[in-house]
């Protein structure tokens, strides 16, 4: 009996070990060919490790390739698009939870929709639009269609943070007075402070992670976000894989933090989106 | 007594001033304005637009272009044999990368919902991938594939299941396996958290309760665990289908749709017509029959739903 829950105990370990073995070596392996120096790159190839480690990699990639630039326009789009998607969010999400009115049902049910079509439909006709706008090839154009395509996710998302706050705490502060916005910005926002930094959270990286649009509406270096950056470096120089690779591990790096700032609400989160990655 | 008092409270609110009436019917709107706008503006007027490029002749690089031409494009797209490859593709991809996440993340949150030390650790890194940007898993995984910096030739060579260190990603018969992986490896994590939620959701007095009556735990499993997993399975299946089948960016990053349109999912075509061949108009054809089978999936979904409810 005793032998058996050794064994199963075991098993469950060995299988935990697995899927963390499986998890983790694609982004270890990301890390050892970024801190391998060129001259060992090829003739150990497969080794765990390299026998010895160096950061000429990074260094390039920050002091001579435009990666600054790029990790910068990631970092001003994704941020944006975070915050501006959260103000409204929260704006609509409060709407969604406190008031019942006779438009709600139609707004969730947009809302729901444009969370299940094909966004890859959108390209060219977003492309045509924003080009006579001078609003491609720009960061602002980015910000707009993330905000856009971020709205409808956050505001379920915060939604479900408004309805854990109780409605008698606004009540009370009408009958003192005040009105209902002066309730919602002055009570109910800072309550909702965890839910808003967890908004921000999943908003910088579905911002930071976009690919297509990105690819679409930007062609110049100056407003090449990281997505677009790092693939036009590797279709220019497809045999520097230690350049690439430590391009890799920066932009894994905000993705990372924000990941560990939005661990706790992962479920309520995906929950929320359903159907968002 | 009661009714007066209703009357009386309504002849009360009928007292306040027009504006403030006015003033709180409105305000639910106020707040969703914003946010309402700004979908119906990048949003739903592309996708009207998008609609109608699919009857017209629109080609960036060709200023004459942008007439009307009726179903020209669908007359072409019902030879395009690439087109049905695409299709036949992404059933393929759907169907595989939604099976193995789910049986692969469902034993995941298994193993998860057992107490152990350092539990929370290891929560934190078998998620990881989730967190990693699209982009990013697709070329780590493509550098994985590759025989120069990768050891994923080497290892299948070693183990006899090639016959040389070569790329997958570049074989026409196996390039479509490369972005399933991948995507298998990022998808996981998904499927895992809504499912180890749900698995903490059940009350686990059942457990003990079972397993005082004698059940083992494969029957325990069957008839506890999986019943009460049930519609979380069902929702998180279907939702996931229709946003795996719309989610080409690994292939775009791995393999481009290529070699020769092999590894080409419907998503990635239209991406591919759009962006390489700057042609609008055949995207948004290909976009417009894409729309249509997905509705009619969802469509399929909700008289499924409506016949399963009525039968019970």
């Amino acid at each position: 009996m005793i032998g058996k829950r050794i064994l199963s105990t075991l098993a469950h370990r060995l299988a935990i070990l697995a899927y963390v073995a499986f998890a983790l070596f694609p982004l270890y392996w990301l890390l050892k060919v970024s801190v391998t120096p060129n001259n060992l790159l090829y003739s150990e190839g497969i080794r765990m490790w390299p026998s010895q480690t160096s950061f000429e990699h990074f260094e390039f990639v920050l002091r001579h390739s435009e990666f600054p630039t790029f990790f910068k326009n990631s970092l001003i789009v994704s941020g944006s698009t975070a915050i501006i998607v959260t103000a409204l969010a929260s704006l609509a999400g409060y709407a969604m939870s406190r008031f019942n009115f006779r438009g709600k049902y139609w707004i969730v049910t947009l809302m729901l929709l444009t969370q299940m079509f094909p966004l890859v439909m959108l390209v060219a006709p977003i492309f045509k639009i924003l080009s006579p706008l001078g609003l491609t090839n720009s960061l602002t154009g980015l910000v707009i269609v993330y905000t856009a395509f971020n709205v409808p996710f956050a505001t379920f998302l915060m939604q479900s943070f408004f309805d854990g706050i109780p409605k008698d705490l606004e009540e009370a502060a009408m009958i003192d007075g005040a009105t209902q916005f002066v309730a919602f910005r002055q009570i109910i926002l800072p309550l909702t402070l965890p839910g808003i930094a967890a908004t921000l959270g999943f908003v910088f990286t579905a911002a930071w992670s976009e690919l297509l649009f990105s690819l679409m509406l930007i062609s110049g270096n100056d407003a090449a976000t990281f997505p677009v950056g790092l693939l036009s470096f590797v279709s220019k120089f497809s045999v520097d894989f230690g350049q690439m690779m430590a391009a890799g591990v920066l932009a894994l790096i905000p993705a990372c933090l924000f990941f560990l700032l939005i661990q706790r609400y992962l479920v309520q989160g995906l929950t929320a989106g359903a159907v968002k990655g | 007594m009661d009714s007066l008092a209703a009357r009386d409270r309504g002849s009360r609110r009928d007292q306040r001033p027009l504006t403030q009436r006015l003033a709180d019917a409105s305000a639910p709107y106020l707040y969703s304005a914003p946010a309402l706008i700004l979908i119906v503006a990048v949003m739903l007027v592309p996708l009207v637009l998008g609609i109608s490029y699919a009857f017209r002749d629109i080609q960036l690089l060709n200023p004459f272009s942008g007439g009307f031409i009726g179903l020209d494009h669908f007359k072409v797209l019902s030879q395009d044999e690439n087109f049905y490859r695409a299709l036949r593709n992404t059933l393929w991809w759907t169907g595989w990368s939604v099976l193995l996440q789910f049986v692969f993340g469902l034993f995941l949150a298994l193993l998860l919902d057992k107490p152990f030390h350092g539990r929370a650790i290891v929560q934190a890194l078998v998620f990881l991938p989730w967190a990693v940007p699209s982009f990013l898993a697709g070329l780590n995984w493509s550098w994985l594939f590759n025989p120069v910096v990768g050891p994923l030739p080497h290892w299948a060579y070693a183990l006899g299941l090639m016959s040389e260190p070569a790329n997958i990603l570049s074989d026409p018969q196996l390039s479509m396996w490369g972005p399933i992986i991948a995507n298998v490896w990022w998808g996981i994590p998904f499927f895992a958290i809504t499912l180890l939620a749900a698995l903490q959701a059940i009350p686990r007095d059942l457990y003990e309760a079972a397993s005082i009556d004698g059940a083992g735990p494969v029957q325990r499993f069957i008839s506890i665990t999986l019943p009460f997993l049930a519609p979380t399975i069902a929702i998180t299946v279907l939702l996931r289908t229709v946003w795996i089948s719309n989610f080409a960016d690994l292939i775009i990053v791995m393999t481009n749709g290529g070699p020769a349109d092999r590894s080409q999912i419907v998503a990635s075509y239209i991406f591919t017509q759009a962006f390489k061949r700057l042609d609008f108009g055949y995207a948004s054809a290909i976009a417009l029959v894409l729309l249509v089978l997905l509705i009619t999936y969802s469509l399929l979904i909700v008289v499924l739903r409506q016949w399963l409810v009525s039968k019970d």
